[in-house]
């Protein structure tokens, strides 16, 4: 038995040490926003938040994570009341498939709890990670930027 | 920091300042005289197309461009053990960059390290490997540089400790350290031999990060491509036993220089992925003879491995024990690495299939300092937009300071038969430092 704390919650959890935090997430916890997607670190679909730092939940056995915080897009909010980065992904309507989107979120969140008004460049280089296949990528911009206050007449005319 | 390494610098600063005063007098050196920025008609197509390739092979970009910032505008910063040396706008703006400097004065630049005002320039710029370059191709550089887009940005200063700040004390440098003469060939020697060994030593300046430097930032004479360091990473040594657990061939080599991976070795990391993406686009004659020039200086292949049997078969020694450390009670490596690497790394998983590298041939696990390791680990390949290559994911947030030690050790004994490394505490500091900027 391990425990772990998500979202503010201690679970105890029945599972190996190098487990990935994604399947404990999704198969122990029912927590299934975070999606999985290539399992090597390459996608970026998994992304939550350990301590602050976005990190890819199918590459963290959970041997790492004792003592440490994870937060996941259930942490964020709900669809009935979402928090401020789920909402602005919502009214820049970011998701095409939405697979990539619960990461997206979850790195955008950790970008802005670092840096609340990033640069353009910041915001493109803590995204970088994560992959979008449907081409969404300047919705999901476009979202980050409306979270973080900028004005989105300004971004739409880079 | 001990007191003794900065009471010798004292020492060293004092007699190099009463050396440069009485260099400077002698070897001062004139501004020369502005141009009128020259029109592109006045280059032939053929030197601008020469010289573009010769700007790969030396890097130019490397320093004198900063992330996502415009093509040789300058304003990188480099970092050395002195402080952080910007590299200049080399942009043939006529304000800002270089449109009003003469090949004259270009030519002082990349030789003497003197620029058009007559100015010491700091030997980041490589001109101690410049120096040894033909007319012709400082011509072309030129020729490719004043054809460039020009670029209006003004140079950032430099941030050097005292006494290092003050440009006069280079003239001392030059005295003491800087070696002229145009290239020679070895008559003894395959053209492709001498190419690659003038490409080596006189464009490319490999030495700049694979030879020791003395206290006074200079390359150890007698010790050329013994290895080094760049901006925090270890540079394996080309002219001596790389840490290599299979001896690098020409083929080998050439296939490094121009991917960025190669399967007995590994892929190219810090500093050197940026190297290896210039090199993909100058002609594969080029990269073969700069691969065939440092195949010939490494030592002949030992047996593989002979001295070292235990590191032939990953996972042979086992530690796999938890370790204890001050961070958390009880870390498992053998559990983080089983979760967090072992899809790519682990036996038959199914990036080691598609070309990976074991880590039994890893050089950054076998090499002398667990630097590139951690550096790895910490911040891993990342995607460069617009170019094919490895990748590899940052482990920087995922693990603490104290899994990411655990796990090096790990890895040493796993993977390698050499002795644990001394150093992986103070390695992930300096990495943290550093930044996975490069």
């Amino acid at each position: 038995m391990m425990k772990l704390t998500v979202n503010g919650r201690e679970h105890a959890v029945d599972a190996e040490p190098d487990t990935p935090l994604l399947y404990v997430l999704r198969d122990d916890l029912g927590l299934n926003g975070a999606k999985f997607g290539c399992g090597l670190g390459q996608c970026g679909a998994c992304t939550v938040i350990v301590d602050g730092e976005a990190v890819f939940s199918c590459l963290t056995p959970i041997a790492t994570l004792a003592g440490r915080a994870v937060t996941t897009i259930e942490g964020l909010g709900s669809a009935q009341a979402p928090g401020p980065v789920q909402r602005a992904f919502i009214e820049e309507q970011a998701a095409q498939c939405g697979y990539c989107i619960a990461g997206m979120v979850m790195r955008a969140q950790a970008l802005l709890t670092r840096t609340a008004r990033p640069s353009e460049q910041q915001i493109r280089d803590a995204m970088n990670p994560n992959l979008c296949r449907c081409g969404t990528q300047m919705r999901i911009l476009a979202a980050v930027r409306r979270a973080a206050g900028m004005v989105p007449e300004k971004a739409a005319a880079r | 920091m001990s007191i003794r390494p900065r009471r010798v610098a004292g020492i060293a600063a004092v007699v190099v300042i009463g050396a440069a005063l009485a260099a400077y007098a002698v070897a001062w050196q004139p501004a020369i005289a502005p141009i009128e920025p020259p029109a592109r008609a006045a280059f032939p197509a053929a030197d601008i197309a020469g010289g573009a390739e010769l700007a790969a092979l030396g890097d130019c970009a490397v320093c004198h461009t900063v992330p996502n910032g415009p093509p040789y505008a300058g304003g990188r910063g480099v970092p050395t053990p002195f402080g952080t040396v910007h590299a200049t706008n080399i942009t043939p703006d006529p304000d800002t960059g270089i449109g009003r400097w003469s090949l004259p004065a270009f030519r002082r630049a990349m030789r003497d390290g003197v620029d058009r005002a007559g100015r010491n320039l700091y030997p980041v710029l490589p001109y101690p490997h410049f120096i040894h370059a033909t007319e012709a191709d400082i011509a072309a550089i030129y020729a490719f540089l004043m054809t460039r887009r020009p670029v209006q940005r003004e140079d950032r200063a430099n941030d050097l400790r005292f006494p290092f700040n003050a440009r006069p004390l280079l003239a001392g440098w030059n005295l003491l350290f800087l070696r002229s003469g145009e290239w020679r060939p070895d008559p003894v020697r395959s053209p492709e031999w001498n190419r690659g060994a003038y490409l080596v030593e006189a464009i490319g300046h490999c030495g700049a990060c694979h030879t020791p430097h003395n206290f006074l930032g200079a390359e150890q004479s007698g010790a050329t491509l013994a290895g080094g360091e760049a901006e925090g990473w270890y540079a394996p040594p080309l002219g001596s036993a790389p840490p290599a657990s299979r001896p690098w061939s020409a083929d080998q080599l050439a296939t490094y220089l121009r991917t960025g991976l190669e399967q007995g070795h590994g892929a190219a990391a810090g500093p050197m992925t940026a190297v290896t993406r210039q090199l993909a686009t100058v002609p594969e004659e080029d990269v073969r003879a700069l691969a065939v020039y440092i195949a010939s200086l490494m030592p002949s292949p030992a047996p593989f491995d002979a001295a070292n049997p235990g590191a032939a078969s990953p996972g042979s020694a086992n530690p796999g024990a938890a370790v204890s450390s001050g961070v958390h009670p009880v870390i498992d490596p053998e559990a983080i690495f089983d979760g967090a690497c072992g899809a790519c790394h682990g036996a038959d998983a199914p990036m080691t299939l598609g070309g990976a590298p074991s880590l039994t041939l890893s050089t950054a696990v076998r090499a002398p300092t667990a630097r590139n390791a951690v550096a790895m680990i910490l911040y891993g390949l990342p995607w460069r937009e617009g170019h094919t290559g490895p990748y590899m994911p940052a482990f920087a947030g995922a693990l603490t300071d104290g899994q990411i030690a655990a796990l090096a050790d790990y890895l040493r004994a796993r993977y390698t038969a050499l002795p644990p490394w001394p150093d992986v505490e103070a390695a992930i500091q300096q990495a943290k430092r550093q930044g996975g900027g490069t």
